[in-house]
């Protein structure tokens, strides 16, 4: 592996704490997932990738509809906690400053309708 | 009574007031008096997983830090703190293993805690009021029954936060029951359906509006097809994207048919015949009020 993919992937299981090794492939995080619709890379291509340490993986779609909603999580029959790795992937980004969402695109009535609940959880998962 | 430390949010005081309501009424009935700390605060919503971070972990501490002042100065009557809201129960309850498990973190949050006057113990107990109610027993919860709902057909919607992750979640990941018998307790017929623990979009509400009506569709259609009357929750977010946001539903699925949703302690509420304003249903959107008078569970 070269050295820029070792550094990606040691950076991601560095902040997921997930050994992504352990990933066999069988597809079944990416077959209960709510969100395969909207993503380009299934999640467990995405972890696929982390593998290879291909930092491509941070510019999927996927890691940003991803609802950590844990279902992944509980079928994995590697005991892989992936929305932990997706977590990781976000991070990276966002440590960069980067904001996926902003509120300014939103309308008052449309934020004024919004539970509280709903925006602070976006804003904590998708925003620097 | 029993006096125990209860821990709303944020959403609770505002769109899920009737998930409060509901629920002070009836632990109430139960002989349950929930006791708020004076001062408490956002718990920051969800969890986070970065190995690294401690910042987002203060929030939620800080909150159990208020139920353990309770506890000391003899208001409430454990170190328990009950929740409401699904989201609530997940971050502080995983943030405090955080505190209990990871020595690191533990010495890092606490080196952060900022004018605190005592240091958290990590000896708080977080549970969900579906818990609350289990250890009390489902009989006892049958004994306030005043009018039980017979004919009506429920579908438990679980979602995410209330079951996952495993270890977290408030009863068996994949085959829970906690809502099925606290609904047969309250007299309901439980209708059980493929997507009782899909997740309904959850924070994406707020940017991606049609993904999140095309989930709950799914989810909607799904009870129904299986003869629910109505859909319970007990998380606001779900209880938003699944009720209000009915109205996206019907924007891009014309013939899609509205059905209810509301909080598992309204229909308690309902049940121990408390009163319009404790079972709260006019903040409900659909309005579940027409279909329980149609079953006679409401008067006119």
């Amino acid at each position: 592996m070269e050295p820029e993919n070792k550094h990606f992937k040691d950076r991601v299981v560095e902040l997921s704490g997930e050994n992504v090794d352990l990933c066999f492939q069988c597809g079944a995080c990416s077959s209960g997932c709510p969100m395969t619709q909207e993503m380009d890379y299934l999640p467990s291509k995405i972890i696929r990738m982390v593998q290879l340490g291909l930092e491509e993986a941070l510019e999927s779609k996927t890691i940003w509809v991803c609802t950590t909603c844990f279902n992944c999580e509980v079928r994995c029959p590697r005991g892989i906690d992936v929305a932990n790795v997706m977590e990781a992937l976000r991070q990276l980004v966002l440590r960069r400053k980067y904001d996926r969402v902003s509120l300014d695109e939103l309308s008052p009535e449309e934020i004024r309708e919004l539970p509280q609940i709903a925006i602070v959880s976006n804003q904590r998962k998708l925003t620097a | 009574m029993t006096r125990l430390a209860y821990y709303p949010g944020c959403t609770l005081k505002t769109n899920a007031k009737n998930f409060e309501d509901s629920t002070i009424a009836t632990a109430e009935k139960l002989g349950i008096e929930l006791v708020e700390p004076e001062r408490w605060n956002c718990c920051g919503t969800v969890h986070s997983l970065s190995t690294d971070d401690v910042m987002h972990h203060l929030a939620p501490i800080r909150n159990l830090l208020r139920v353990e002042e309770l506890s000391n100065a003899g208001e409430v009557d454990s170190k328990q703190v009950v929740t409401l809201c699904a989201m609530c129960y997940n971050t502080l309850k995983r943030s405090n293993m955080v505190f209990n498990e990871d020595s690191d973190r533990k010495k890092k949050i606490r080196d952060n805690m900022y004018k605190e006057d005592i240091e958290y113990s990590g000896n708080v107990e977080v549970l969900h009021h579906l818990e609350v109610l289990r250890e009390m027993g489902w009989d006892k919860v049958k004994e306030a029954v005043a009018n039980p709902l017979n004919g009506l057909k429920v579908a438990p919607y679980y979602g995410c936060l209330l079951l996952r992750p495993r270890g977290i979640g408030v009863d068996d990941t994949d085959d829970p029951t906690i809502m099925e018998d606290m609904l047969e307790a309250l007299g309901a017929e439980t209708v059980g359906f493929a997507y009782s623990q899909k997740c309904c979009g959850s924070y994406n509400a707020v940017h991606m509006k049609e993904v999140v009506a095309d989930l709950a569709h799914k989810i909607l259609k799904q009870a129904e097809e299986a003869g629910a009357d109505m859909l319970v929750t007990a998380c606001p977010l779900c209880e938003y994207n699944l009720g209000p946001r009915q109205s996206e539903v019907e924007k891009r699925y014309p013939v899609f048919k509205s059905i209810p949703v509301v909080y598992f302690t309204q229909l308690m509420a309902l049940a121990f015949s408390l009163g319009e304003e404790a079972a709260a249903f006019t903040g409900n959107k659909p309005d579940p009020r027409p279909l329980l008078r149609d079953k006679g569970l409401l008067e006119e």
